[in-house]
């Protein structure tokens, strides 16, 4: 259930562009999605604690692909056929907003892949994990960190009329919609890379000279694992 | 100004700081278990991209391995293949590792401290949110994604924001049948289960400088749970002591100068932490959780709580909730709750003294009727250790069963489950919803009062029986 997404070119503006933009490598896999700006239905989850055991039961991290998670997605609470998700009017939403500290628990990845796989594109929550809040900036799942009395209005919202639509603003930092324009942060630098589709691996070995120097540097008595 | 035992180490492994953009830290342990590595050695290999520093990682298998007839290949085609991927990334890839049934096996956060290779103002991550088990060593450990892992396979290094900090101090002495895991869930029910989300917990005052090693790996293992994105000891001679001898520690020369620089990791008297948090020892007794989430404990003498009485509306849904999924009556004395399933293990508790505290509550006791109690040592190394000393004869003669290393019934991913509505108490990390098994009913309690409760059969404090 892939929603029609609105995305506008990757770095429209020059004054989103960071300098490096030109040298930086991209990815090789898999590319990260660029994130601009998405207009999309929205699914209340009024749960706070939404664990990651809860987003993808640990069954399914026996799977050695990337893939393919997104029949897992909250598979025991699918099983209720009261769960807002089973909700026909909800199938095309592309945005899950939810409770406080949302992503909690395991380390878990596939928590991110499988709400992606499922058609999801942004979380809105008062808060976040930060395991799970690093796994989706990583992969270009936006999490949207918003008051609880915004988030609150946004479930009222959708409940109200699933058929709203929100958009998650990243270039402008805000979401908008339901009659609200809620501004949330993000910093510079994570916009830009999010923004860019960028992959940290490329960033990172752009430094590669510094981390041989920094590993000249390393006290000799750190134990080796070999 | 000062800075914290956190700043410090941070401060020592940044690689490159720019304004506005993540510090680049330097890695020293990267640990890989067979979950959440397969898909970054395959981008790995896609990108044509070795793993840059193969001494410096370290696999070990344990979600996935049963801890019954360990010889015989894993029944689970899927596990199995799990297994079997991270095997041949290893040999491709030039990384050490401890396959199953060898001796030094374990769960990855039992083998690391065991061999020494956890040691003070290290940074040390895996892809598991259990990685903070190594602060109690004074290093910064933290659970990554694959994403991550990947990142750190590749650079050995990972981008990271600078965390807040966070002093959680214990003052006094923990009272006698009070113990380290007890005192976390404490902790956790004070502060909740995001309360310490985008901070460092150092965990300070008496009570913690008490604690043996494994007691304090015990406490950092849990910071998880309270949302924190790392939880610290500072190295005091405790840790000297465990470390001295171990085998991937310094000797000579290379050991005092280790040691030296140890002794400079400590919080500085003037330095500032962003929170604090004091609570009192004395007034802990043994902690249970009645609900779905690590936050929701309770001292095991009391009752139930009510729903209603909780002012905020979305903690008062999720026990309203944890209630329903758990079976339970608010205003029941938790001590009244019956069980079908004890769990001893995990890298919370599956080390050779969390067996010792077992043991020593079903020495010359029986496991009840109708009970399951399963006895799991975190590692190959732990279960030799307390089989030399008859620790297995003990469980084994009190009617649980001796099982091999593994995560075991921590989690659902290996043959060691709960059945829908079965009800355990259990000495791992978390209460989730289904986290033994689906429909499975977690009470996470500390290996004392899990080897009581085996013996009665409901909720119990050895000092009970």
């Amino acid at each position: 259930m892939r929603s029609p997404l609105g995305v506008e070119p990757a770095g429209a503006r020059d004054r989103d562009r960071h300098p490096d933009h030109d040298i930086v490598q991209r990815g090789a896999f898999p590319a990260m999605e660029a994130f601009t700006i998405h207009t999309g239905r929205a699914v209340p989850l009024r749960r706070s604690d939404v664990d990651t055991d809860q987003i993808i039961p640990s069954e399914w991290l026996k799977r050695i692909e990337r893939t393919g998670f997104g029949a897992g997605l909250f598979s025991e609470w699918r099983a209720d056929e009261g769960f807002v998700l089973n909700n026909p009017a909800y199938a095309e939403a592309s945005i899950l907003v939810a409770g406080p500290d949302f992503g909690t628990g395991s380390s878990r990845e596939h928590a991110v892949w499988a709400l992606q796989d499922y058609g999801f594109r942004a979380v809105i929550s008062p808060r976040f994990a930060d395991i799970f809040r690093g796994n989706a900036l990583g992969n270009g799942l936006l999490p949207v960190q918003l008051p609880a009395g915004t988030v609150e209005a946004l479930q009222t919202a959708v409940e109200q009329d699933p058929t709203v639509e929100i958009t998650v603003d990243l270039a402008a930092r805000e979401v908008r919609g339901a009659g609200l324009v809620a501004p949330f942060e993000l910093d510079d630098f994570t916009r830009w890379r999010l923004m860019e589709g960028l992959d940290d691996v490329g960033l990172t070995l752009r430094h590669e000279e510094l981390i041989t120097g920094f590993e000249a540097t390393r006290p000799g008595w750190l134990p080796s694992a070999v | 100004m000062g800075r914290t035992l956190a700043e410090k180490v941070w401060d020592a492994h940044v690689v490159r700081r720019a304004d506005g953009e993540p510090d680049l830290l330097y890695i020293d342990l990267h640990l890989v278990h067979e979950v959440t590595s397969p898909q970054a050695f395959e981008a790995l290999r896609l990108a044509g991209r070795p793993v840059r520093r193969p001494d410096l990682t370290l696999a070990t298998e344990d979600h996935n391995v049963p801890t019954t007839n360990t010889l015989a290949p894993i029944a689970d085609p899927i596990s199995a293949a799990q297994v079997e991927a991270l095997r041949k990334n290893c040999a491709e890839f030039g990384v050490r590792l401890y396959p199953m049934n060898d001796p030094g096996q374990g769960i990855v956060h039992v083998v690391g401290p065991q061999l020494g290779l956890s040691q003070p103002g290290m940074t040390i991550v895996c892809g598991d949110s259990h990685t903070s088990t190594h602060g109690a060593f004074g290093a910064l450990a933290f659970g990554i994604g694959t994403s991550q892992v990947e990142h750190v396979l590749a650079t050995q290094t990972l981008p990271q924001r600078r965390p807040k900090t966070m002093a959680v101090t214990v003052d006094g002495d923990l009272p006698a049948g009070v113990t380290a895991k007890d005192l976390i869930l404490a902790i956790i029910a004070r502060i909740g289960t995001g309360g310490g989300a985008g901070h460092v917990i150092e965990y300070r005052g008496a009570a913690v400088r008490g604690l043996s090693m494994e007691g304090r790996m015990t406490v950092c293992n849990m910071s998880i749970e309270a949302g924190a994105r790392a939880g610290m000891i500072a190295p005091d001679d405790t840790t000297f002591e465990y470390l001295a001898g171990r085998a991937h520690a310094a000797t000579g020369p290379d050991w005092d100068e280790a040691v030296a620089y140890w002794r400079t990791l400590a919080s500085d008297d003037d330095a500032v932490f962003d929170r604090e948090v004091v609570i009192d020892a004395a007034s802990l007794t043994p902690y249970v959780t009645w609900g779905t989430n690590p936050g929701q404990a309770a001292p095991l003498d009391s009752l139930i709580p009510t729903p209603g009485d909780y002012a905020d509306p979305a903690a008062r849904a999720s026990a309203e909730r944890a209630l329903t999924y758990m079976g339970l009556t608010a205003g029941t004395p938790l001590s009244e709750v019956t069980v079908d399933t004890v769990f001893i293990g995990s890298c919370t508790n599956g080390r050779l003294s969390d067996l010792r505290a077992a043991a020593d509550v079903l020495r010359g006791r029986r496991v009840a009727d109708g009970v399951r109690a399963l006895v799991v040592p975190g590692s190959m190394q732990v279960k030799a250790e307390a089989e030399a000393e008859g620790l297995d004869e003990v469980f084994r003669a009190a009617g649980a069963e001796w099982r091999s290393a593994g995560c075991s019934m921590c989690l659902g991913m290996n043959p060691d489950t709960l059945r829908p509505g079965e009800r355990s108490a259990s000495t791992s990390n978390r209460n989730f919803e289904g986290r033994q098994g689906p429909g499975g009913r977690t009470h996470l309690v500390s290996p004392a009062v899990a080897a009581a409760t085996a013996v009665t059969g409901q909720l119990t404090a050895p000092a009970q029986l």
